[in-house]
């Protein structure tokens, strides 16, 4: 089940949008392939993001992921919570499992990003 | 043919059943890049080869009295080392992958880490990594990823080939390295809080340094702190049964060259580069790293683990491209520091201090040989000593009288061509420290 | 079991050290030493022993059973070159000696080994010149790499990326990278070899060079390697070898020959030295002649009246990449096991490292999905069936199945382009009976997989521990016992 009202990336992150707010994370499909996530390396407040690059990085035991940004925008906040249970993101990744909370810059990419329906499509093509 | 176990009758039911000939195997490899002519010898029998290698192994000068050292020691390795080493489940294993095949290894290198810890008073180890000079090299390019910065500051009373060695590694890459100058055996503080900034990763320093003096970090590791930059500090295992340790320094990553923990000198290899550090720097280390942890049944369980900062997962963006270690070697060192236990290893670097003090005396003794360093009187098993003559001419004399008398300093160092780098372990008897001392008074 | 830690008994020891002719009188300032004795376990020689021995046994090596490990090569390690390497003349060699006025000549023995290993790997490769400081594989491809780059410096070239294939080592993409590269990815064609048209593609004049293994991670020949090599060449690219599957050629062909520039020679892999559980190795590197210049100092040269020498004045070198001259016992090894070999031996090695993994890739062809249906070199790539993945039948489980068949499981998940990939590289030191009663076993396996799953889930149940959980050990990190 892939929620409506998100946007998605090729690269299974998705994100909220609200006002100026983004909250990103990745998505059900991403924490599968990974597995049981053991650690989840978080950006700093104040970073600076850029549509398409990647700022941070969530590990299994066996595997790690790159996590690439699908706006332009900077870290408001993190979710330190993962620092401690990194599973968050396996058990609620839409959730509790954000990653981090980032204030738009530039909205035109926004277009870009794919919504439920066609982020399932392109999951079915896989 | 020898190691190979099939018969000519086997090889051919085998390419029977395939259904290829030994040509059509190869048939992939276009005809004209197939090797025309092979120019080898014809193979030898174990016996031939043995005799041969003993002919070879003669030419070699192994009955020198050694007062050679420069990082690199000639000390006494109990036997049950090569017993336990030499076992073949040990030695023919490769890289624990598989745990449930490899707990002997895995458990190993466990211990080994721990005993790391202990005796550097760091938190964390890796499972090795080539010698002490690539040990140096990686903690450096850890720092800058620790930092996110990019200028260097070491001295050089840092064994000089790990300096050359770190710079051969930087040639390609933007990497600021700023060397100091050593002040009367010391590691310069004013030159290096001259150098150190907020661009600064990592001050490189040495303890006992190249020279055999004994420094204390404390105020490097403080002053380096302040500014964000972390302290990296190679160091001699053996002296670590008696001196302070980095970790007490305040050290962030300690390296060095773990050979005199129970390896044979060998020509220079394989030796143990070994690396530990604080806690929260250790995904940014490279290397394997042995983890403890409980199977289905409950059982106390040993794996590799923190595997994602790794080559084979992470391929570009690893924190190194190491995949062989010197897994064997830090066994080695392992069986080395249980045989010596608390006790032993305090008595061993005790030993090689006090023989060292001994020479030291006995030799300055000798007219017109003073003393290197006026006001540092603090070295640990190496000393340098001003001679009235060429020290590479001296130690040329006394090959001839059987001993390897030191090491040159002018090799590395300007100005110093009377100056000659002496080791004294615990194997040297003060016997043989007598008759050096004579052999050296003698072409004086 | 029982750390070593647990073991320990006040007061107890193994070893004194006390020289009862010099005093004992630490004569440092107090300021200078620790405060309290390393603390390390206080144990008897025999407690020592009785605990590695014990670990040992929890072990399985080459010496105790089939160890089909793919890209490893784990040949059988002569015995006779452990002794030789524990020859006193070699063992007891301090290796500052020959930076001594004259003291090359105190170490002729050792430099000749050098020197003839040298000239050996040249005539196996077809190289013009060694270096033999690298010590291990990966180590080889950063020199190699920093080799490379001083070459594109020398020129006057602006070069930035290296290109690897997909289906190369880890190491390879880790090497370039930490050299200062930008590292491309070349995709495989549907045959599992290198899509030329892709390379032509990526090929531009920032290209430095390419990465190569060959036969490539799936046991497969690329019959225009030549071709691709030119092509690098093209671009003033250099192309480099990575060595790991030498024991597929061996004898028959020379990497030279196809036009690589760089090689290196894993020695514990083709040249039979042990893999200690994971190290030491040697991987020296061999180049062209135009890229002789740029080895690491030094290299030891034979002079006009037989003797052996190293030279330092190496203007162009990239410069020390070792403290000395490698790993030099296991150099030793490797020059042990060539010499007895010979010209014939080594042409054998590859021939029935090639032979034995087509008769294991033939006896499992109708058991498991071939990766590439096609006949391999030295290693051959299979994977689960489908029906076996619809039973929830992995590569993990099947390897853990072996192992209670007496097998060390082939490499699983590599390489990454070959989903569910099983590995498996027999060497030509194994014989006919054990392949079988391997084939045996994978069949047997296959067999429960359709009927039995659930048993296979259960493996393995000979061993001391089971299916550790490794994602505790990531996140609860116990790495030392403090």
């Amino acid at each position: 089940m892939v929620p409506e009202g998100l946007y998605y990336t090729k690269e299974h992150e998705w994100t909220k949008v609200a006002g100026d707010t983004a909250t990103i994370g990745i998505t059900d499909h991403a924490q599968e392939q990974l597995g049981e996530i053991t650690f989840a390396d978080l950006p700093a407040v104040g970073d600076k993001l850029s549509a398409g690059t990647e700022f941070a990085s969530v590990e299994s035991s066996k595997a790690a992921s790159d996590v690439y940004s699908p706006i332009a925008g900077e870290v408001v906040e993190v979710n330190s919570a993962l620092d401690a249970k990194p599973e968050l993101i396996n058990d609620d990744c839409y959730g509790q499992g954000w990653i981090c909370k980032a204030r738009i810059t530039d909205k035109s990419g926004l277009d870009k990003l794919m919504d439920a329906k066609k982020y399932e499509d392109y999951l079915k093509g896989l | 043919m020898p190691f190979i176990s099939n018969t000519e009758q086997q090889r051919k039911q085998m390419l029977d059943e395939i259904g290829l000939s030994m040509e059509q195997l190869f048939g992939d490899i276009p005809p004209e890049l197939m090797c025309k002519d092979f120019n080898l010898p014809a193979g030898m029998t174990e016996q031939r080869v043995r005799e041969h290698l003993s002919e070879i192994a003669a030419k070699n000068s192994i009955n020198l009295t050694l007062f050679l050292g420069g990082g690199f020691y000639d000390h006494f390795i109990p036997a049950a080392v090569y017993s336990m080493i030499s076992r073949s489940e040990f030695y023919t294993a490769y890289t624990p992958y598989q745990p449930e095949l490899s707990q002997g290894t895995l458990q190993a290198i466990y211990e080994y880490q721990s005993v790391m810890c202990r005796l550097t008073d760091m938190e964390v180890s890796n499972a090795s990594l080539y010698d002490g000079g690539t040990a140096m090299y990686e903690a450096m390019m850890m720092a800058l990823r620790i930092t996110g910065r990019n200028k260097v500051i070491i001295d050089d009373s840092v064994n000089p080939i790990y300096r050359v060695m770190i710079h051969s590694y930087t040639k390609n890459l933007s990497i600021e390295l700023d060397q100091t100058h050593c002040i009367d055996g010391h590691a310069n503080r004013r030159q290096i809080y001259e150098y150190l900034d907020d661009k600064t990763a990592a001050i490189i320093v040495q303890n006992p340094n190249f020279f055999g003096c004994i420094d204390d970090f404390t105020d490097l590791a403080e002053a380096a702190h302040k500014k964000g930059a972390l302290l990296i500090v190679s160091c001699y295992p053996i002296s670590l049964g008696i001196l302070k340790t980095p970790g007490a320094m305040g050290a962030d990553i300690v390296t060095g060259e773990g050979q005199s923990l129970g390896m044979p000198m060998s020509f220079g290899g394989p030796y143990l580069g070994f690396m530990t550090s604080r806690k929260q720097f250790v995904r940014q280390m490279p290397g394997r790293i042995v983890g403890q942890t409980k199977d289905r049944l409950g059982r106390r369980s040993f794996v590799l683990t923190l595997q994602p900062r790794e080559q084979h997962i992470r391929r570009d963006k690893a924190t190194s491209n190491i995949c062989s270690n010197e897994a064997l070697c830090a066994m080695t060192a392992l069986v080395y520091l249980l045989l010596k236990g608390k006790q032993g290893l305090k008595e061993t670097a005790q030993l090689c201090a006090d023989k060292a003090s001994y020479a030291f005396e006995r030799l300055r003794a000798i007219p017109n040989v003073r003393p290197h360093f006026k006001t540092n009187k603090w070295f640990y098993n190496e000393f340098v000593l001003d001679l009235p003559i060429d020290a590479a001419d001296a130690i040329a004399g006394l090959v001839e009288k059987g001993f390897a008398a030191g090491f040159p300093l002018s090799r590395y160092y300007d100005g110093m061509d009377k100056s000659i780098l002496i080791c004294v372990t615990e194997k040297r008897t003060k016997q043989q420290i007598g008759m050096f001392a004579e052999a050296l008074e003698s072409i004086l | 079991m029982k750390l070593v830690f647990e073991k320990s008994v006040p007061g107890r020891r193994a070893i004194e050290m006390v020289d009862s002719q010099l005093p004992s009188s630490i004569n440092i300032s107090p300021e200078l030493l620790r405060d309290e004795l390393a603390d390390l376990p206080e144990l008897s020689e025999l407690d020592v022993v009785r605990h590695f021995t014990a670990l040992s046994r929890m072990n399985f090596g080459v010496d105790t059973n089939f160890y089909p490990l793919g890209s490893c090569t784990m040949k059988y390690n002569p015995k006779v070159c452990e002794r030789i390497a524990s020859y006193p003349g070699f063992a007891h060699l301090h290796p500052l000696l020959p930076q001594l006025r004259m003291g090359g000549m105190l170490t002729q023995g050792a430099l000749r080994i050098l020197y003839e290993m040298d000239v050996l790997l040249r005539e196996i490769t077809g190289m013009a010149g060694f270096t033999m400081q690298p010590m291990a594989g990966a180590h080889g491809e950063l020199t190699g790499i920093m080799i490379m780059a001083a070459y594109h410096r020398d020129k006057g070239n602006k070069k930035t990326t290296v290109l690897v294939p997909d289906s190369s080592h880890g190491t390879n993409p880790a090497s370039a990278a930490i050299a200062g590269y930008k590292v491309v990815s070349v995709p495989s064609n549907e045959e599992g070899i290198m899509d030329i048209d892709e390379l032509k593609k990526l090929l531009n004049d920032e290209v430095a060079g390419l990465m190569l293994t060959c036969p490539n991670t799936l046991g497969l020949f690329n019959p225009h390697i030549k071709e691709i090599c030119d092509l690098v060449h093209s671009v003033d690219g250099l192309t480099y070898y990575d060595g790991a599957n030498l024991n597929a050629l061996v004898g028959k062909a020379r990497p030279g020959d196809f036009g690589f520039d760089i090689v290196h020679v894993n020695l514990h892999k083709t040249f039979a030295t042990p893999h200690g559980g994971g190290g030491p190795g040697a991987g020296p590197v061999g180049v062209t002649k135009k890229l002789t210049q740029y080895l690491p100092v030094s290299i030891v040269e034979k002079r006009d009246d037989g003797t052996y020498a190293l030279v330092y004045d190496r203007p162009k070198s990239i410069g020390y990449i070792a403290p000395f001259y490698g790993n030099f016992a296991v150099i030793l090894k490797a020059y042990v096991y060539i010499l007895m070999l010979g010209k014939e031996g080594l042409r054998h090695v590859s021939e029935n490292a090639v032979l034995n993994a087509n008769y294991v890739r033939v006896k499992l062809r109708d058991y498991y999905k071939p990766a590439v249906d096609k006949k391999c070199m030295h290693e051959c790539v299979v994977t689960p069936t489908k029906k076996m993945l619809d039973n929830n039948v992995h590569a993990f489980c099947i390897a853990k199945a072996l192992i209670d068949k007496g097998f060390h499981p082939p490499t699983i998940y590599f390489p990454t382009i070959v989903k569910e990939a099983m590995m498996i590289e027999p060497t030509e030191t194994e014989s006919k009976e054990t392949l079988d009663a391997f084939i045996e076993a994978m069949i047997e396996i296959a067999g429960l997989a359709v009927t039995d799953s659930e048993k296979l889930k259960q493996a393995p149940i000979t061993t001391p521990v089971c299916r550790p959980d490794e994602t505790a050990a990531a996140k609860n990190l116990d790495i030392a016992c403090l």
